[in-house]
C-alpha cells in the first residue's frame, strides 16, 4: 500500500507508475483506490472512461470483483479497481478490505493499494490487508512531518517495515543547500530508503495525457519509478545519480568515459 | 561606470547568496524540533510495559514501593523527558546474587 499522510505529494503518480512499471516486467498487478468521493487514479492511468462499476459496489455486493476490475489494454496484465466517486466514504471497512484484498491476492502478483490523504477511515482500509507498505513524501518540512506521523501510525498497525520514496527531489535546489538532502529526510524518518523521484515536468505531461511517466523511455520521473519497481521485486538497484545534470557534456562525459 | 556596476552585479550577486546558510539546515532544524514534540505522545500500553520493565531492572538492585512509582513524558520547549520516581524501600547489598 501506497500512503503519505500530507495530499499532493505524488502518492496516486507513485502507484499508476509503480503499476505500470510492475506489468511491464511480466507481474500480473491490480491497482486499488480507496479514495472514496475523491478518486483520481482512473484518470491519472487514462481509465476514466471505462468505469462500470466501483469498490463500493464490489464490497456492497452490487457485483463481483472481477466485473469491478478494468484491464489497461496498453499493458495486458495491469487492472484497476476504481473508488466510487459519489458514494459515502464510510460505506466501507476495514474488515471488508482486508476479504477484498486477500481475495485478490490469490489471483495477482501484486495487489497495490492507493490510500487517501489523511489518517481517518479511508487511511485503515487502505493499511487492512497490506503486506508491506511504501511512504511518499516531498523534501519539505510539512510532508516530511505528516510521514513521520504516519509512520508511527503503520507501527502501531503492525506494519513495520516501511519503505521510504522522496518524491519531487530537486538536486540542483539541494546543492545550493535551500532543500533537504536525502540523507537528512531518511536520517529523520529513520526507515529504509526505496527510491528517489526528482521533479519532472513529464509528470505533468503524462497526467495530461493519462499515460503513466514510466511508458517513456528516458531519465527522469519515469526512471526513477522504473527502478523502484525492480527493487520492489527484490532486484538491487543503484539510486540515480543526480550530481550531474545529463546535459550536453554530461552525455558526452559519459561518451568518451571522462568523470 | 554604470556598466560595469550592472556587470558587477550580476556576477557578484549569486556568491553574496551562498553567504547565509542554506534553508536546509533551517529546514532540518525545525523538523527535527516538531517531530520531538509530535513523537513525545506514547501509548498507555507502551508506557505500562516500560515501567514495567524498569521495575524489572529495578529489582535486581533495590527494592521499590511499586504502587507509589510513576513514569511519565515531560515536555519543554527544546526537549521531551522521561520522568520516573521510583521510591526506595531497601537497596540490595550484593546484588550480584540476585541478577542470576
Amino acid at each position: 500500500m501506497v500512503t503519505s499522510g500530507k495530499g499532493g505529494v505524488g502518492k496516486t503518480t507513485t502507484t499508476a507508475n509503480i503499476g505500470t512499471a510492475l506489468s511491464f516486467s511480466g507481474q500480473k498487478v491490480v491497482l486499488i483506490d480507496t479514495d472514496i468521493g475523491l478518486r483520481n487514479l482512473d484518470v491519472i492511468l487514462g481509465l476514466e472512461n471505462r468505469i462500470v462499476y466501483d469498490l463500493v459496489d464490489v464490497i456492497t455486493g452490487n457485483c463481483r470483483y472481477k466485473q469491478a476490475l478494468i484491464r489497461d489494454k496498453r499493458f495486458g496484465n495491469l487492472f484497476l479497481m476504481p473508488a466510487a466517486q459519489t458514494k459515502d466514504k464510510n460505506s466501507v471497512r476495514p474488515e471488508e478490505m482486508k476479504a477484498l484484498c486477500e481475495e485478490l491476492k490469490e489471483n495477482f502478483d501484486y495487489v497495490v493499494v492507493d490510500c487517501p490523504a489523511g489518517i481517518e477511515r479511508g487511511f485503515y482500509n487502505a493499511i487492512a490487508g497490506a503486506e508491506r507498505a511504501i511512504v511518499v513524501t516531498t523534501p519539505e518540512v510539512s510532508a516530511v512531518r505528516d510521514a513521520d506521523r504516519v509512520i508511527g501510525l503503520l507501527e502501531t498497525s503492525g506494519l513495520r517495515d516501511a519503505k521510504l520514496i522522496i518524491n519531487r527531489f530537486r538536486p540542483r535546489m539541494a546543492r545550493q543547500g535551500d532543500m533537504m538532502e536525502i540523507e537528512d529526510v531518511i536520517d529523520i524518518l529513520a526507515i529504509d530508503l526505496l527510491g528517489v523521484v526528482p521533479e519532472d515536468e513529464k509528470i505533468v505531461v503524462s497526467t495530461n495525457r493519462g499515460e503513466p511517466a514510466v511508458m517513456e523511455n528516458g531519465w527522469g520521473a519515469g526512471e526513477a519509478y522504473r527502478r523502484i519497481a525492480r527493487r520492489i521485486q527484490g532486484e538491487e538497484v543503484a539510486l540515480m545519480n543526480f550530481e550531474m545534470k545529463p546535459g550536453f557534456f554530461g552525455r558526452l562525459k559519459k561518451i568518451i568515459g571522462v568523470n | 561606470m554604470k556598466l560595469w556596476d550592472s556587470f558587477a552585479k550580476k556576477f557578484a550577486a549569486p556568491k553574496q547568496k551562498k553567504e547565509p546558510a542554506g534553508s536546509r539546515a533551517q529546514a532540518r532544524d525545525r523538523l527535527r524540533l516538531v517531530l520531538v514534540h509530535d513523537r513525545a505522545t506514547i501509548s498507555p500500553v507502551m508506557m505500562d510495559k516500560l515501567k514495567e520493565e524498569l521495575l524489572q531492572t529495578l529489582s535486581h538492585y533495590m527494592q521499590v514501593d511499586e504502587v507509589a512509582s510513576v513514569a511519565c513524558l515531560e515536555q519543554t520547549d527544546k526537549e521531551v523527558r522521561l520522568v520516573a520516581t521510583f521510591p526506595i524501600i531497601k537497596l540490595n547489598r550484593n546484588y550480584a546474587e540476585n541478577i542470576s
